[in-house]
């Protein structure tokens, strides 16, 4: 393909944007707005993946003991936990330990827990893991019977309901996507259509000097890419930056939560939004090439 | 040159524009197409460069058969001939000479090749002067000029003319016709469907006379009416 035939597809197509350019501003809107949710959406439920995960390996069953529980019971204790079956692994955690343990994970808020050290409140625990989520119930309740044991917690139920937020997350951003998606489509072959329509002569013509099929058709199916990609960048931008400000937000004030901000997550999904936008405008005009462009 | 065997073209609504065509035409003659309106000459025209499909028989344009192309030869084709309308058919809101180069740029022609050749083309039409402006700026002899100059850039072996000096004054019609023959002479095969009885008469070609889709006259140096 020859450079000044390129230049001429470009022309052409740059041409047809701004002579329909609220049609074509709607269409950039479409995209932006479905690619916008899609991309929020994939975020939330990475995260929330990423937070499943976390809760879901540590589902371990926290056993707090009395208070003055001597040195020889604890030791006891241990091995009558180990004995357990499925559990497959038992640690101490001094009241010091625990306090050091929850000064890391306020990370710069650390300061609230200042002048616990004279008076812990911590109890000392047993941390165990069993080999199934499914064991942890039971092994719990057999700890609650031993002698210098006051209360046995374990994460219940929460890694269930995360998961099954996740999923109709997912479910509702599929199906919004799919719909915007579609309206996306419409728009951009409506747009196509407008052009076609706007230049039906110069297409007549085109096709009696010895164009060939594609020669006439490429700036229509480059008009609609420009509007889809336009669309995605524009999408593609608003979720970095405002993904990237949440994200340090979060970090500020509630350091616990851990956000996902690795970026070879978000670029191979950044560039899966631009891929998303360019087929929905190569869709969007291919549509309307079939049936308005009669060549 | 272009050869029709026993062509006939019913189209979709039932008209029968063509019936039972035989007719062969030589490299370099002048042909006019003759008849009343709807006698089928346009019809026979768009055959030669296929905007139209015969219903039944052949057209072989330089050993090609028109009717059987595949669909991605017909651009091809078309650049092997030129073709001028009654109604010119230039873009309004194109310069002349981006009218002439457009006939090159969908071909694919170089920057280059197409700041050489458009020159070229308008001189020979005369219109060298008035490259720079519009169409609408131009009288309707001087548009058409510009239809012949862009149908010429290829340099095709055919001519196809569908009653080019149809819309324009007597005066301007015998210019365009002494271009038209100019063009002849340098051997490009014209065939011209005209309703111009004294331009038929006194040129004094090969003249085509259809009546109700069939061929009623062929004869060299004939006139516009049957003599007899």
């Amino acid at each position: 393909m020859r450079l000044s035939t390129i230049g001429y597809y470009f022309r052409e197509a740059f041409s047809s944007l701004v002579r329909n350019s609220w049609l074509s501003l709607a269409s950039v809107g479409t995209v932006t707005v479905s690619l916008l949710i899609l991309g929020f959406s994939l975020l939330l439920v990475l995260n929330a993946d990423r937070m499943a995960a976390t809760l879901e390996s540590s589902v371990e069953i926290s056993a707090f003991l009395h208070s003055g529980v001597k040195q020889a019971q604890i030791t006891s204790l241990e091995q009558e936990i180990k004995a357990l079956p499925g559990v497959t692994e038992v640690r101490y955690v001094s009241k010091e330990q625990a306090l050091t343990e929850m000064r890391q994970s306020f990370g710069q808020r650390k300061d609230i827990l200042d002048g616990l050290d004279k008076d812990n409140p911590l109890p000392d625990a047993f941390r165990i893991k069993t080999q199934q989520a499914g064991q942890v119930p039971g092994v719990a309740a057999k700890i609650q019977t031993f002698s210098g044991v006051d209360e046995v917690r374990y994460g219940r139920g929460v890694v269930e309901k995360l998961l099954a937020v996740t999923h109709w997350i997912r479910v509702a951003g599929m199906a919004i996507m799919i719909a915007l998606a579609a309206a996306a489509v419409f728009l951009i072959s409506t747009t196509i259509r407008m052009s076609v329509f706007a230049r039906r002569r110069e297409i007549s013509i085109m096709k009696f000097l010895g164009a060939t099929n594609w020669f006439v058709r490429f700036p229509f199916l480059l008009e609609g890419m420009v509007l889809g990609l336009a669309g995605s960048l524009l999408a593609g931008l608003a979720v970095y930056f405002g993904y990237f400000s949440l994200a340090r937000h979060v970090n500020e004030t509630l350091p616990f939560i851990p956000l996902v901000t690795g970026m070879q997550y978000l670029l191979i999904m950044l560039g899966g939004l631009i891929a998303l936008g360019l087929l929905i405008g190569a869709l969007g005009s291919a549509i309307s090439i079939r049936r308005f462009l009669n060549v | 040159m272009i050869r029709f065997y026993g062509v006939s073209k019913v189209y979709q609504n039932g008209v029968t524009a063509l019936n039972n065509i035989n007719l062969h035409i030589r490299k370099g003659e002048f042909l006019f197409l003759v008849g009343p309106s709807g006698a089928g000459k346009s019809t026979l025209t768009k055959l030669i460069f296929r905007e139209e499909l015969p219903t039944r028989g052949q057209v072989i344009f330089s050993g090609k058969n028109v009717a059987r192309m595949r669909h991605g030869e017909i651009p091809y084709l078309r650049r092997k001939i030129g073709m001028v309308f009654q109604d010119f058919r230039l873009l309004p809101q194109k310069k002349v000479w981006e009218n002439v180069a457009f006939a090159l740029e969908v071909t694919g022609v170089s920057r280059r090749e197409i700041k050489r050749r458009v020159p070229e083309a308008l001189k020979m039409v005369g219109l060298e002067d008035k490259a720079g402006m519009l169409p609408t700026q131009l009288s309707g002899g001087e548009q058409q000029r510009v239809g012949i100059a862009r149908a010429m850039i290829n340099n095709p072996s055919l001519l196809v003319a569908d009653e080019p000096t149809g819309n324009l004054d007597p005066e301007t019609s015998w210019e365009l016709m002494n271009l038209f023959q100019e063009i002849n002479q340098r051997g490009t095969t014209i065939i011209m469907a005209t309703h111009a009885w004294d331009i038929v008469d006194k040129l004094k070609k090969r003249v085509v006379a259809l009546n109700c889709g069939q061929i009623v006259r062929d004869e060299e140096g004939g006139g516009y009416r049957d003599e007899a």
